[in-house]
Protein backbone atom coordinates (compact mmCIF):
# COMPACT_ATOMS: atom_id res chain seq x y z
CA UNK A 1 0.00 0.00 0.00
CA UNK A 2 1.31 3.43 -0.96
CA UNK A 3 2.53 5.79 1.77
CA UNK A 4 0.34 8.92 2.18
CA UNK A 5 1.74 11.22 4.92
CA UNK A 6 -1.00 12.85 7.00
CA UNK A 7 0.71 16.26 7.17
CA UNK A 8 0.63 16.92 3.41
CA UNK A 9 -2.05 18.11 1.00
CA UNK A 10 -2.76 16.40 -2.33
CA UNK A 11 -4.35 16.84 -5.74
CA UNK A 12 -6.01 14.20 -7.90
CA UNK A 13 -3.17 14.35 -10.45
CA UNK A 14 -0.91 12.78 -7.77
CA UNK A 15 1.18 15.76 -6.67
CA UNK A 16 1.70 16.42 -2.95
CA UNK A 17 1.88 19.94 -1.46
CA UNK A 18 3.63 20.95 1.77
CA UNK A 19 3.02 24.42 3.26
CA UNK A 20 6.31 25.87 4.53
CA UNK A 21 6.79 28.26 7.48
CA UNK A 22 7.33 31.21 5.12
CA UNK A 23 4.01 30.59 3.36
CA UNK A 24 5.50 29.11 0.16
CA UNK A 25 4.53 25.58 -0.87
CA UNK A 26 6.78 22.68 -1.86
CA UNK A 27 5.53 20.24 -4.52
CA UNK A 28 6.48 16.71 -5.44
CA UNK A 29 4.80 13.52 -6.70
CA UNK A 30 3.28 10.91 -4.41
CA UNK A 31 4.46 7.44 -3.54
CA UNK A 32 1.47 6.09 -5.48
CA UNK A 33 2.58 8.08 -8.55
CA UNK A 34 6.21 6.94 -8.45
CA UNK A 35 5.05 3.35 -7.94
CA UNK A 36 2.80 3.58 -11.02
CA UNK A 37 5.52 5.17 -13.14
CA UNK A 38 8.24 2.64 -12.32
CA UNK A 39 11.95 3.50 -12.52
CA UNK A 40 12.25 7.26 -13.05
CA UNK A 41 15.09 8.20 -15.41
CA UNK A 42 14.45 11.83 -16.42
CA UNK A 43 13.08 14.99 -14.85
CA UNK A 44 12.50 18.38 -16.50
CA UNK A 45 11.84 21.29 -14.12
CA UNK A 46 10.20 24.70 -14.66
CA UNK A 47 12.17 27.96 -14.75
CA UNK A 48 12.42 29.97 -11.53
CA UNK A 49 10.09 33.01 -11.69
CA UNK A 50 7.80 31.33 -14.22
CA UNK A 51 4.12 31.80 -13.40
CA UNK A 52 1.48 29.11 -13.85
CA UNK A 53 -2.25 28.79 -13.56
CA UNK A 54 -3.67 25.97 -11.46
CA UNK A 55 -3.51 22.61 -13.29
CA UNK A 56 -1.10 23.94 -15.94
CA UNK A 57 1.62 21.47 -16.91
CA UNK A 58 4.92 22.85 -15.69
CA UNK A 59 7.36 19.92 -15.39
CA UNK A 60 7.92 16.43 -16.83
CA UNK A 61 8.87 13.14 -15.25
CA UNK A 62 9.81 10.14 -17.38
CA UNK A 63 10.20 6.56 -16.30
CA UNK A 64 11.72 3.86 -18.48
CA UNK A 65 8.28 3.12 -19.84
CA UNK A 66 6.53 6.50 -20.20
CA UNK A 67 6.53 10.29 -19.94
CA UNK A 68 4.17 12.05 -17.57
CA UNK A 69 3.38 15.74 -17.01
CA UNK A 70 3.60 17.36 -13.58
CA UNK A 71 0.98 20.04 -12.93
CA UNK A 72 1.08 23.19 -10.86
CA UNK A 73 -1.49 22.26 -8.21
CA UNK A 74 -2.44 25.91 -7.66
CA UNK A 75 -1.83 29.23 -9.39
CA UNK A 76 1.42 30.95 -8.47
CA UNK A 77 5.06 31.68 -9.22
CA UNK A 78 8.01 29.26 -9.08
CA UNK A 79 10.49 30.45 -6.42
CA UNK A 80 12.87 27.44 -6.35
CA UNK A 81 13.51 24.19 -8.21
CA UNK A 82 15.34 21.07 -7.07
CA UNK A 83 18.29 21.00 -9.49
CA UNK A 84 19.76 17.94 -7.73
CA UNK A 85 16.86 15.90 -9.06
CA UNK A 86 17.98 16.45 -12.66
CA UNK A 87 21.17 14.47 -12.04
CA UNK A 88 19.57 11.91 -9.73
CA UNK A 89 16.03 11.25 -11.02
CA UNK A 90 16.01 7.86 -9.23
CA UNK A 91 15.41 9.84 -5.99
CA UNK A 92 11.79 10.12 -7.13
CA UNK A 93 11.45 6.37 -6.53
CA UNK A 94 13.60 6.30 -3.40
CA UNK A 95 12.36 9.31 -1.45
CA UNK A 96 9.28 10.88 -3.10
CA UNK A 97 8.33 13.02 -0.07
CA UNK A 98 11.84 14.07 0.91
CA UNK A 99 14.85 14.56 -1.33
CA UNK A 100 12.73 14.29 -4.47
CA UNK A 101 10.74 17.52 -4.13
CA UNK A 102 10.33 19.15 -7.57
CA UNK A 103 9.73 22.87 -7.03
CA UNK A 104 8.54 25.53 -4.60
CA UNK A 105 5.81 28.09 -5.38
CA UNK A 106 4.55 31.35 -4.02
CA UNK A 107 0.79 31.06 -4.32
CA UNK A 108 -1.23 33.74 -6.08
CA UNK A 109 -4.02 33.04 -3.65
CA UNK A 110 -3.14 31.24 -0.39
CA UNK A 111 -6.84 30.64 0.27
CA UNK A 112 -6.74 28.16 -2.66
CA UNK A 113 -5.08 25.69 -0.26
CA UNK A 114 -8.46 24.95 1.30
CA UNK A 115 -9.57 23.26 -1.90
CA UNK A 116 -6.81 20.60 -1.78
CA UNK A 117 -7.35 16.99 -0.71
CA UNK A 118 -6.22 15.77 2.68
CA UNK A 119 -4.49 12.41 3.17
CA UNK A 120 -7.74 10.50 3.74
CA UNK A 121 -9.44 11.92 0.67
CA UNK A 122 -6.36 11.24 -1.48
CA UNK A 123 -6.05 7.68 -0.17
CA UNK A 124 -9.70 7.05 -1.02
CA UNK A 125 -9.08 8.36 -4.53
CA UNK A 126 -6.10 6.03 -5.07
CA UNK A 127 -8.13 3.03 -3.93
CA UNK A 128 -10.87 3.62 -6.51
CA UNK B 1 -11.88 -11.15 -19.24
CA UNK B 2 -8.19 -11.17 -20.07
CA UNK B 3 -6.55 -14.52 -20.74
CA UNK B 4 -4.08 -15.88 -18.20
CA UNK B 5 -1.06 -18.09 -18.76
CA UNK B 6 -0.37 -21.13 -16.59
CA UNK B 7 2.12 -18.94 -14.69
CA UNK B 8 -0.42 -16.28 -13.63
CA UNK B 9 -0.37 -17.32 -9.95
CA UNK B 10 3.45 -17.34 -10.00
CA UNK B 11 3.47 -13.76 -11.26
CA UNK B 12 1.19 -12.65 -8.42
CA UNK B 13 3.34 -14.51 -5.87
CA UNK B 14 6.40 -12.60 -7.15
CA UNK B 15 4.52 -9.25 -6.91
CA UNK B 16 4.17 -8.93 -10.66
CA UNK B 17 2.39 -5.75 -11.72
CA UNK B 18 -0.13 -7.13 -14.19
CA UNK B 19 -1.19 -5.25 -17.31
CA UNK B 20 -3.23 -6.08 -20.38
CA UNK B 21 -1.09 -7.17 -23.32
CA UNK B 22 -2.95 -8.17 -26.47
CA UNK B 23 -5.77 -9.59 -24.37
CA UNK B 24 -3.46 -11.36 -21.90
CA UNK B 25 -2.90 -10.46 -18.25
CA UNK B 26 0.90 -10.22 -18.19
CA UNK B 27 3.51 -8.84 -15.75
CA UNK B 28 5.08 -5.52 -16.83
CA UNK B 29 7.58 -5.73 -13.95
CA UNK B 30 8.02 -7.32 -10.53
CA UNK B 31 9.36 -4.15 -8.85
CA UNK B 32 12.22 -2.55 -10.75
CA UNK B 33 12.39 -2.92 -14.51
CA UNK B 34 16.01 -1.69 -14.48
CA UNK B 35 17.06 -4.39 -11.97
CA UNK B 36 15.38 -7.03 -14.15
CA UNK B 37 17.13 -5.69 -17.24
CA UNK B 38 20.51 -5.79 -15.51
CA UNK B 39 19.92 -9.33 -14.24
CA UNK B 40 19.62 -10.48 -17.86
CA UNK B 41 22.72 -8.55 -18.98
CA UNK B 42 24.91 -9.80 -16.11
CA UNK B 43 23.43 -13.07 -14.80
CA UNK B 44 20.10 -14.71 -15.69
CA UNK B 45 16.50 -13.60 -16.00
CA UNK B 46 13.33 -15.28 -17.25
CA UNK B 47 10.19 -14.22 -19.07
CA UNK B 48 6.81 -15.89 -19.35
CA UNK B 49 6.21 -15.93 -23.10
CA UNK B 50 3.42 -18.50 -23.00
CA UNK B 51 1.10 -16.01 -24.68
CA UNK B 52 3.03 -16.41 -27.94
CA UNK B 53 1.35 -18.53 -30.59
CA UNK B 54 2.88 -21.88 -31.55
CA UNK B 55 1.68 -23.52 -34.77
CA UNK B 56 2.89 -26.88 -36.07
CA UNK B 57 2.98 -27.09 -39.86
CA UNK B 58 3.10 -30.77 -40.78
CA UNK B 59 2.93 -32.91 -43.91
CA UNK B 60 4.92 -33.53 -47.07
CA UNK B 61 3.82 -30.18 -48.56
CA UNK B 62 5.02 -28.19 -45.53
CA UNK B 63 8.32 -27.14 -47.13
CA UNK B 64 6.70 -25.95 -50.38
CA UNK B 65 4.02 -24.13 -48.40
CA UNK B 66 6.48 -22.26 -46.16
CA UNK B 67 8.68 -21.45 -49.16
CA UNK B 68 5.69 -19.59 -50.56
CA UNK B 69 4.52 -18.09 -47.25
CA UNK B 70 7.83 -16.75 -45.90
CA UNK B 71 10.37 -14.25 -47.23
CA UNK B 72 13.22 -16.30 -45.79
CA UNK B 73 13.76 -19.79 -47.19
CA UNK B 74 13.11 -22.84 -45.01
CA UNK B 75 15.32 -24.83 -47.40
CA UNK B 76 18.20 -23.31 -45.39
CA UNK B 77 17.11 -25.53 -42.49
CA UNK B 78 19.14 -28.56 -43.41
CA UNK B 79 19.18 -30.12 -39.95
CA UNK B 80 16.30 -30.99 -37.66
CA UNK B 81 15.96 -28.41 -34.86
CA UNK B 82 17.55 -25.57 -36.83
CA UNK B 83 15.67 -22.27 -36.59
CA UNK B 84 15.16 -19.40 -39.00
CA UNK B 85 13.87 -15.84 -38.47
CA UNK B 86 11.55 -14.58 -41.20
CA UNK B 87 8.93 -12.05 -42.14
CA UNK B 88 5.57 -13.25 -43.38
CA UNK B 89 4.61 -10.69 -46.02
CA UNK B 90 1.47 -9.60 -47.81
CA UNK B 91 1.32 -9.17 -51.59
CA UNK B 92 2.42 -5.53 -51.27
CA UNK B 93 5.55 -6.60 -49.42
CA UNK B 94 4.30 -5.32 -46.04
CA UNK B 95 5.08 -7.38 -42.94
CA UNK B 96 2.07 -9.31 -41.60
CA UNK B 97 4.24 -10.65 -38.78
CA UNK B 98 7.78 -11.71 -37.92
CA UNK B 99 8.30 -15.25 -36.68
CA UNK B 100 10.71 -18.06 -35.91
CA UNK B 101 10.37 -21.39 -37.72
CA UNK B 102 12.03 -24.60 -36.47
CA UNK B 103 12.53 -27.72 -38.53
CA UNK B 104 10.80 -30.65 -36.81
CA UNK B 105 9.99 -34.30 -37.41
CA UNK B 106 7.62 -34.41 -40.36
CA UNK B 107 7.40 -30.65 -40.78
CA UNK B 108 8.02 -27.36 -38.98
CA UNK B 109 7.11 -25.51 -35.81
CA UNK B 110 6.31 -21.81 -36.22
CA UNK B 111 6.18 -19.28 -33.36
CA UNK B 112 4.33 -16.03 -34.11
CA UNK B 113 3.37 -13.00 -32.02
CA UNK B 114 0.34 -13.10 -29.74
CA UNK B 115 -0.92 -9.64 -30.69
CA UNK B 116 -1.20 -10.76 -34.32
CA UNK B 117 -2.45 -14.32 -33.67
CA UNK B 118 -5.88 -14.04 -35.32
CA UNK B 119 -4.74 -12.39 -38.55
CA UNK B 120 -1.68 -14.66 -38.78
CA UNK B 121 -3.77 -17.82 -38.52
CA UNK B 122 -6.29 -16.47 -41.00
CA UNK B 123 -3.50 -15.65 -43.49
CA UNK B 124 -1.80 -19.00 -42.98
CA UNK B 125 -5.07 -20.86 -43.56
CA UNK B 126 -6.05 -18.77 -46.57
CA UNK B 127 -2.74 -19.67 -48.23
CA UNK B 128 -3.20 -23.43 -47.82
CA UNK B 129 -5.01 -23.43 -51.19
CA UNK B 130 -3.15 -25.55 -53.69
CA UNK B 131 -1.47 -27.72 -51.04
CA UNK B 132 -3.02 -31.05 -50.11
CA UNK B 133 -0.73 -32.92 -47.75
CA UNK B 134 -0.47 -30.33 -45.01
CA UNK B 135 -1.93 -29.53 -41.59
CA UNK B 136 -1.78 -26.48 -39.32
CA UNK B 137 -2.17 -27.24 -35.62
CA UNK B 138 -2.07 -24.59 -32.94
CA UNK B 139 -0.44 -25.74 -29.69
CA UNK B 140 -2.05 -23.68 -26.91
CA UNK B 141 -1.29 -26.42 -24.37
CA UNK B 142 2.40 -25.53 -24.58
CA UNK B 143 3.67 -22.86 -22.23
CA UNK B 144 6.96 -21.10 -22.94
CA UNK B 145 9.67 -19.59 -20.73
CA UNK B 146 12.61 -17.59 -22.10
CA UNK B 147 15.64 -17.90 -19.79
CA UNK B 148 18.22 -15.33 -20.87
CA UNK B 149 21.60 -14.06 -19.76
CA UNK B 150 25.25 -15.14 -19.54
CA UNK B 151 24.40 -17.67 -16.78
CA UNK B 152 21.02 -18.72 -18.17
CA UNK B 153 21.99 -22.06 -19.69
CA UNK B 154 24.07 -23.09 -16.67
CA UNK B 155 21.17 -22.30 -14.34
CA UNK B 156 18.67 -24.26 -16.43
CA UNK B 157 20.98 -27.29 -16.32
CA UNK B 158 21.51 -26.89 -12.59
CA UNK B 159 17.75 -26.80 -11.95
CA UNK B 160 16.94 -29.59 -14.42
CA UNK B 161 20.07 -31.76 -14.84
CA UNK B 162 18.41 -34.10 -17.36
CA UNK B 163 18.11 -31.11 -19.75
CA UNK B 164 21.86 -31.42 -20.45
CA UNK B 165 21.09 -34.09 -23.05
CA UNK B 166 19.10 -31.54 -25.06
CA UNK B 167 21.06 -28.39 -24.22
CA UNK B 168 24.73 -29.45 -24.41
CA UNK B 169 26.22 -28.68 -27.81
CA UNK B 170 23.15 -26.75 -28.92
CA UNK B 171 24.16 -24.12 -31.45
CA UNK B 172 22.70 -20.63 -31.62
CA UNK B 173 19.34 -20.77 -33.42
CA UNK B 174 18.99 -24.49 -32.90
CA UNK B 175 16.55 -26.47 -30.76
CA UNK B 176 16.12 -30.03 -29.48
CA UNK B 177 13.23 -31.88 -27.89
CA UNK B 178 13.42 -33.72 -24.58
CA UNK B 179 10.32 -35.91 -24.18
CA UNK B 180 7.45 -33.39 -24.57
CA UNK B 181 9.67 -30.36 -23.81
CA UNK B 182 11.58 -28.39 -26.44
CA UNK B 183 14.77 -26.41 -25.75
CA UNK B 184 15.88 -23.77 -28.27
CA UNK B 185 18.93 -21.52 -28.09
CA UNK B 186 17.03 -18.41 -29.17
CA UNK B 187 15.80 -15.23 -27.53
CA UNK B 188 14.89 -11.57 -27.77
CA UNK B 189 17.47 -9.93 -25.52
CA UNK B 190 20.87 -9.98 -27.25
CA UNK B 191 22.18 -12.42 -24.62
CA UNK B 192 22.79 -16.14 -24.73
CA UNK B 193 19.95 -18.25 -23.41
CA UNK B 194 17.09 -20.57 -24.12
CA UNK B 195 13.45 -20.45 -25.06
CA UNK B 196 11.82 -23.53 -23.59
CA UNK B 197 8.43 -24.90 -24.63
CA UNK B 198 6.87 -26.85 -21.79
CA UNK B 199 3.54 -28.65 -21.29
CA UNK B 200 1.34 -26.33 -19.20
CA UNK B 201 1.05 -28.93 -16.44
CA UNK B 202 4.83 -28.81 -15.82
CA UNK B 203 5.52 -25.12 -16.20
CA UNK B 204 4.71 -23.70 -12.74
CA UNK B 205 7.00 -26.17 -10.96
CA UNK B 206 9.84 -25.46 -13.38
CA UNK B 207 9.39 -21.67 -12.98
CA UNK B 208 9.49 -22.10 -9.19
CA UNK B 209 12.67 -24.19 -9.44
CA UNK B 210 14.29 -21.48 -11.58
CA UNK B 211 13.29 -18.81 -9.02
CA UNK B 212 14.92 -20.91 -6.29
CA UNK B 213 17.94 -21.37 -8.56
CA UNK B 214 18.46 -17.60 -8.63
CA UNK B 215 16.87 -16.71 -11.98
CA UNK B 216 15.22 -13.26 -11.83
CA UNK B 217 11.61 -13.08 -13.09
CA UNK B 218 11.41 -10.27 -15.67
CA UNK B 219 8.38 -8.51 -17.10
CA UNK B 220 7.37 -7.05 -20.44
CA UNK B 221 9.08 -3.75 -19.52
CA UNK B 222 12.55 -5.29 -19.33
CA UNK B 223 11.78 -7.41 -22.39
CA UNK B 224 11.25 -4.20 -24.36
CA UNK B 225 14.41 -2.37 -23.19
CA UNK B 226 16.52 -5.51 -23.73
CA UNK B 227 15.27 -6.12 -27.27
CA UNK B 228 15.69 -2.45 -28.17
CA UNK B 229 19.30 -2.41 -26.94
CA UNK B 230 19.79 -5.60 -28.96
CA UNK B 231 18.43 -3.83 -32.08
CA UNK B 232 15.57 -6.32 -32.48
CA UNK B 233 12.34 -5.13 -34.06
CA UNK B 234 9.01 -5.07 -32.27
CA UNK B 235 6.06 -5.87 -34.49
CA UNK B 236 3.64 -2.94 -34.71
CA UNK B 237 6.37 -0.42 -33.79
CA UNK B 238 9.37 -0.97 -36.05
CA UNK B 239 7.59 -2.94 -38.76
CA UNK B 240 4.01 -3.27 -39.93
CA UNK B 241 1.83 -4.23 -42.86
CA UNK B 242 2.52 -0.88 -44.52
CA UNK B 243 6.31 -1.05 -44.22
CA UNK B 244 8.46 -3.38 -46.26
CA UNK B 245 11.25 -5.43 -44.66
CA UNK B 246 13.71 -3.41 -46.80
CA UNK B 247 12.77 -0.35 -44.70
CA UNK B 248 12.76 -2.26 -41.41
CA UNK B 249 16.36 -3.48 -41.24
CA UNK B 250 15.12 -6.94 -42.30
CA UNK B 251 16.79 -7.12 -45.70
CA UNK B 252 18.98 -9.94 -44.39
CA UNK B 253 15.88 -12.07 -43.78
CA UNK B 254 14.83 -12.02 -47.44
CA UNK B 255 16.15 -15.02 -49.36
CA UNK B 256 16.37 -13.78 -52.98
CA UNK B 257 17.98 -17.00 -54.17
CA UNK B 258 16.84 -19.23 -55.75
CA UNK B 259 15.44 -16.58 -58.08
CA UNK B 260 12.56 -18.87 -59.06
CA UNK B 261 11.13 -19.13 -55.52
CA UNK B 262 7.92 -17.16 -55.74
CA UNK B 263 7.26 -16.15 -52.12
CA UNK B 264 4.36 -13.83 -51.31
CA UNK B 265 5.53 -10.22 -51.54
CA UNK B 266 8.51 -10.97 -53.80
CA UNK B 267 7.24 -9.01 -56.75
CA UNK B 268 6.56 -5.90 -54.65
CA UNK B 269 9.99 -6.08 -53.00
CA UNK B 270 11.74 -6.46 -56.35
CA UNK B 271 9.88 -3.43 -57.69
CA UNK B 272 10.78 -1.44 -54.56
CA UNK B 273 14.44 -2.39 -54.90
CA UNK B 274 14.47 -1.47 -58.58
CA UNK B 275 12.88 1.92 -57.88
CA UNK B 276 15.22 2.57 -54.94
CA UNK B 277 14.34 2.02 -51.30
CA UNK B 278 13.29 5.36 -49.74
CA UNK B 279 13.96 4.80 -46.04
CA UNK B 280 16.09 2.82 -43.65
CA UNK B 281 15.76 1.79 -40.02
CA UNK B 282 18.68 3.04 -37.92
CA UNK B 283 19.71 3.34 -34.31
CA UNK B 284 19.73 6.73 -32.54
CA UNK B 285 21.68 7.69 -29.43
CA UNK B 286 20.45 10.94 -27.88
CA UNK B 287 23.22 13.43 -27.21
CA UNK B 288 21.16 15.93 -25.21
CA UNK B 289 18.85 15.36 -22.27
CA UNK B 290 15.49 13.64 -22.58
CA UNK B 291 13.99 10.32 -23.59
CA UNK B 292 13.08 9.45 -27.18
CA UNK B 293 9.65 7.83 -27.67
CA UNK B 294 7.89 6.26 -30.63
CA UNK B 295 6.26 8.67 -33.15
CA UNK B 296 8.55 11.61 -32.33
CA UNK B 297 9.72 13.44 -35.43
CA UNK B 298 13.32 13.06 -36.64
CA UNK B 299 14.83 15.97 -38.55
CA UNK B 300 17.80 15.32 -40.84
CA UNK B 301 19.18 18.64 -42.04
CA UNK B 302 19.36 18.91 -45.82
CA UNK B 303 17.85 15.44 -46.26
CA UNK B 304 14.33 15.28 -44.85
CA UNK B 305 12.33 13.90 -41.97
CA UNK B 306 11.81 10.56 -40.31
CA UNK B 307 10.11 9.09 -37.26
CA UNK B 308 11.15 7.31 -34.08
CA UNK B 309 9.63 3.82 -34.18
CA UNK B 310 10.74 2.69 -30.68
CA UNK B 311 12.49 4.76 -28.02
CA UNK B 312 13.44 4.33 -24.41
CA UNK B 313 16.07 4.83 -21.74
CA UNK B 314 18.85 2.27 -22.07
CA UNK B 315 19.76 0.84 -18.66
CA UNK B 316 23.07 -0.51 -20.05
CA UNK B 317 24.20 2.70 -21.79
CA UNK B 318 22.46 5.05 -19.30
CA UNK B 319 21.12 7.34 -22.01
CA UNK B 320 18.17 7.41 -24.37
CA UNK B 321 18.31 5.14 -27.43
CA UNK B 322 15.82 4.61 -30.24
CA UNK B 323 15.13 2.99 -33.56
CA UNK B 324 14.00 5.40 -36.24
CA UNK B 325 12.92 5.18 -39.86
CA UNK B 326 14.78 7.91 -41.77
CA UNK B 327 15.51 8.77 -45.43
CA UNK B 328 18.27 6.56 -46.92
CA UNK B 329 20.48 9.62 -47.41
CA UNK B 330 20.72 10.21 -43.65
CA UNK B 331 24.29 10.53 -42.40
CA UNK B 332 25.60 10.19 -38.87
CA UNK B 333 23.58 12.86 -37.07
CA UNK B 334 20.04 14.21 -36.75
CA UNK B 335 17.67 16.01 -34.38
CA UNK B 336 14.73 14.52 -32.54
CA UNK B 337 11.73 16.67 -31.70
CA UNK B 338 10.99 16.03 -28.01
CA UNK B 339 8.06 18.15 -26.81
CA UNK B 340 8.90 20.92 -29.24
CA UNK B 341 12.64 21.00 -28.58
CA UNK B 342 15.10 19.73 -31.17
CA UNK B 343 17.62 17.54 -29.37
CA UNK B 344 20.71 16.29 -31.24
CA UNK B 345 21.19 12.54 -31.73
CA UNK B 346 23.86 10.34 -33.25
CA UNK B 347 22.83 7.89 -35.98
CA UNK B 348 24.37 4.44 -35.42
CA UNK B 349 24.23 0.98 -36.88
CA UNK B 350 22.15 -1.49 -34.89
CA UNK B 351 22.48 -3.19 -32.45
CA UNK B 352 23.47 -1.05 -29.47
CA UNK B 353 24.36 -3.92 -27.10
CA UNK B 354 25.35 -7.58 -27.50
CA UNK B 355 26.35 -9.96 -24.72
CA UNK B 356 26.35 -7.25 -22.08
CA UNK B 357 28.56 -4.81 -24.01
CA UNK B 358 28.12 -1.69 -26.10
CA UNK B 359 28.83 -2.57 -29.75
CA UNK B 360 27.98 0.45 -31.92
CA UNK B 361 30.71 2.77 -33.17
CA UNK B 362 30.91 6.35 -31.96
Amino acid sequence: MANVPADLKYVASHEWIRVEADGTVTIGITDFAQESLGDVVFVELPEVDAEFEAEADCAVVESVKAASDIYAPLAGKIVAVNEDLVDAPEKVNEDPYGEAWFFRMELANPADLDALLDADAYTALCED
Amino acid sequence: MAKRTALYEKHLEANGKMVDFAGWDMPVNYGSQIEEHKAVRTDAGMFDVSHMTIVDVMGSDATDYLQKLLANDVAKLTEKGKALYSGMLNKDGGVIDDLIVYKADGGYRVVVNSATRAKDLEWMEANLRGFSNISLTERPELAMIAVQGPNAIAKVKQVKPESAVAVDGLKIFQGRPLADWFFARTGYTGEDGLEIMIPESDVAAFWQALVEGGVQPCGLGARDTLRLEAGMNLYGNDMSETVSPLQANMGWTIAWEPAGRDFIGREALEAEKAAGVANKLVGLVLEGRGIMRSHQKVIVEGVGEGEVTSGTFSPTLECSIAMARVPVGTGDSCFVDIRGKQIPAKVVKLPFVRNGKKVYEG
